[in-house]
């Protein structure tokens, strides 16, 4: 039981790396091979901000959030926009190539030890639920998780930023037409995209050690969780999220070998059975 | 008879085929003249050489782009040490045998991953050789997660000599890179060729001109599934032990392998070719600077990708109108 809630409160990290890969397919049909090591550096930048100024590691989210959404907008308008069109090739090389960088770029400053974000008393700070006891932080994370998908979820559908995401994403010609700066509109989901990133980055450096060459299998979760969940819907990665982190606790109960792997399976089943995802929006 | 046929050969093509068949000829003979250590680089140039020809088949003109073919190289290195050791074949046997059984595995496996499109085939993809990788460490008979290596006796048995050996691992390393080209060029000559060239210009298009892309792709993924596990045993039969991280390992078998095609130009034959040789000279050239090497290489990627998504030998062809293999279709009055 205690490993089920334990999973479920992962899946909320999970549905984290998930959305931010949803929000840009959505928006440009553009999947970013580099999204887990984009993860991996932003734990790796609230490190270096913790360290250097002091900052304990939530408040280092108000500087590596933006950090990482400027980080986003200028790789997008740089890079990225110049490789979208009906080819998806490019795209998807480019940001391959991208994720050798950045993964070996870490591996050259922070060397391939193993490190840790250090959160004080919140670590190890709990509450009791009935026979259970939960982590403070794994809460608030989830949290975090649900704010995060219900922000984005207001911001598609309630505001003029959304509309344009949404204009663009249905048809980028039209949108031009319409006034729309569309390399522009790309960048800002990007950033928005890598904004998300930033927070799951430093969940994750809280949660477990991490060390430059995890990050592809972070992009993987993530990846899993979105077609779970359903392409297109942002609650859908939620319930994706938690499917893929239950699967991994029950697994790991049985074996600790069979704890990523479950999740693999648990992925594959829902492909065989489910191929549009529990909660669909769009066809695969 | 038909008024008109169909000419392959251009005068660039029937210099490269020359070219070629005069090369074959002399790296056969090469152990006569070669080092030893220098003839185990050319059976791993020639390993790299197939194993992006036939990415290259896949997503250059199937539009497969798969970032998860590690799969089948780590699959062929396990069954063949599965062969030999648990079933007493004889590694050289077991090639083949190797090649079938990945081809068998890559139906199912097929049949799952074209439900994802484009982008999402390919983390699939990717997510499957993760699932090999961590069934391969659950397999305590091969060593589990940490590996195992072919018992000596077993080494001994498949050829007289470890001379011999190593010359026999260098001949058909040879023999699968001349037949993997050769295969390739037929494929494209034929009608299945022109299918597969029609996928990749505009899939849509050849769709609507009757071309079954669903079962071509299909057909395409299970051949590479095959070859590349065969390839993929022959690499580890010439290192003699298996692990898991080695065998699934994406940087060797796939980020390595998208690069050369890449650079080298994908979509075309030739590609590979160019773009191994290419890879070889930087990889001699800069292996020192370790993580800083796997940072250029990923920066000439990005740049070629983003300026010159043809490749290399895109560039020269458009330039000079090379072509090393007899592939072009001209109409000639007979």
């Amino acid at each position: 039981m205690n490993s089920i809630v334990q999973g479920v409160l992962i899946g909320g990290l999970y549905a984290m790396f998930a959305a931010g890969l949803s929000l840009i397919f959505g928006v440009m049909r553009l999947v970013n091979i580099a999204h887990g090591d984009l993860i991996v550096l932003a734990a790796y930048v609230s490190l270096l901000v913790t360290q250097s100024l002091g900052l304990d590691a939530l408040s280092s989210l108000a500087i590596v959030v933006p950090v990482m959404a400027a980080l986003g907008y200028a790789l997008q308008r740089g890079m990225l926009n110049r490789t979208l069109g009906d080819d998806l090739l490019p795209s998807l090389l480019v940001t391959f190539g991208l994720s050798v960088i950045i993964q070996n770029g870490l591996l050259e400053f922070f060397t391939a030890d193993s490190r840790r974000l250090q959160a004080g008393a919140l670590e190890v700070a709990s509450v009791p639920l009935g026979a259970l006891s939960l982590g403070v932080l794994p809460l608030i994370q989830f949290a975090a998780s649900i704010a995060i998908i219900g922000a984005l979820e207001l911001l598609f559908y309630r505001t003029a930023w959304g509309r344009a995401f949404r204009a663009t994403a249905d048809d980028p010609t039209v949108a031009q037409l319409m006034g729309l700066d569309t390399r522009h509109v790309f960048a800002l989901a990007m950033a928005l995209s890598l904004a998300v990133v930033a927070v799951a980055g430093i969940f994750l450096a809280i949660r477990t050690n991490f060390d430059p060459a995890i990050g592809p299998a972070r992009l993987i979760f993530g990846f899993e969780a979105v077609i779970i969940g359903g392409l297109g819907s942002l609650w859908g990665t939620l319930a994706g999220g938690i499917v893929l982190g239950v699967a991994q606790a029950i697994g790991a109960q049985l074996d600790p070998g069979w704890q990523v792997l479950a999740g693999h399976v648990a992925f594959l089943l829902i492909l065989a059975l489910r191929p549009q995802g529990l909660f669909p929006k769009v066809q695969p | 008879m038909s008024p008109v046929r169909v000419v392959h050969a251009t005068p660039a093509s029937r210099v490269g085929v020359a070219v070629a068949m005069v090369g074959l000829v002399a790296l056969t003979a090469a152990p006569a003249w070669v080092a030893r250590s220098d003839l185990r680089l050319m059976a791993e140039i020639y390993s790299y050489v197939v194993l992006a020809s036939l990415w290259n088949v896949l997503a250059g003109y199937a539009g497969l782009v798969s970032v998860g073919q590690q799969a089948y190289v780590g699959f062929g290195a396990y069954a063949l040490f599965a062969l030999a050791m648990l079933a007493g074949v004889h590694p050289l046997a077991a090639l083949p045998l190797v090649g079938v059984a990945a081809a068998v595995v890559a139906v199912p496996v097929a049949a799952l991953m074209f439900r994802l499109r484009g982008h999402y085939f390919a983390i699939g993809t990717w997510v499957v050789a993760e699932v090999f990788r961590l069934i391969s460490a659950q397999l305590s008979v091969l060593g589990g997660g940490s590996g195992i290596s072919l018992p000596v006796s077993i080494v001994i048995a498949m050829a007289e000599g470890r001379q011999m050996r190593e010359f026999m691992i260098y001949w058909i390393s040879l023999a699968m890179l001349a037949a993997v080209l050769g295969a390739i060029v037929l494929l494209l000559r034929s009608r299945h060729g022109l299918a597969l060239t029609a996928i990749r210009d505009n899939e849509l298009a050849a769709r609507s001109s009757g071309v079954d892309v669903r079962q071509l792709k299909l057909a395409v993924y299970v051949a590479c599934a095959g070859g590349t596990a065969i390839m993929g045993a022959l690499i580890f039969l010439q290192k003699l032990r298996v692990s898991p991280d080695t065998a699934f390992s994406i940087n060797d078998w796939t980020a390595f392998v998208i690069f050369i095609t890449v650079i080298g130009g994908i979509g075309r034959v030739e590609g590979p070719i160019v773009g191994t040789l290419l890879f070889f000279a930087l990889r001699q050239a800069l292996t020192d600077l370790g993580s800083i090497y796997l940072m250029t290489l990923g920066a000439i990627a990005i740049l070629v990708m983003l300026f010159a998504p043809r490749g290399l030998w895109g560039l020269l062809a458009d330039r000079f109108g090379w072509q090393a293999f007899p592939l072009a279709r001209r109409v000639q009055a007979s």
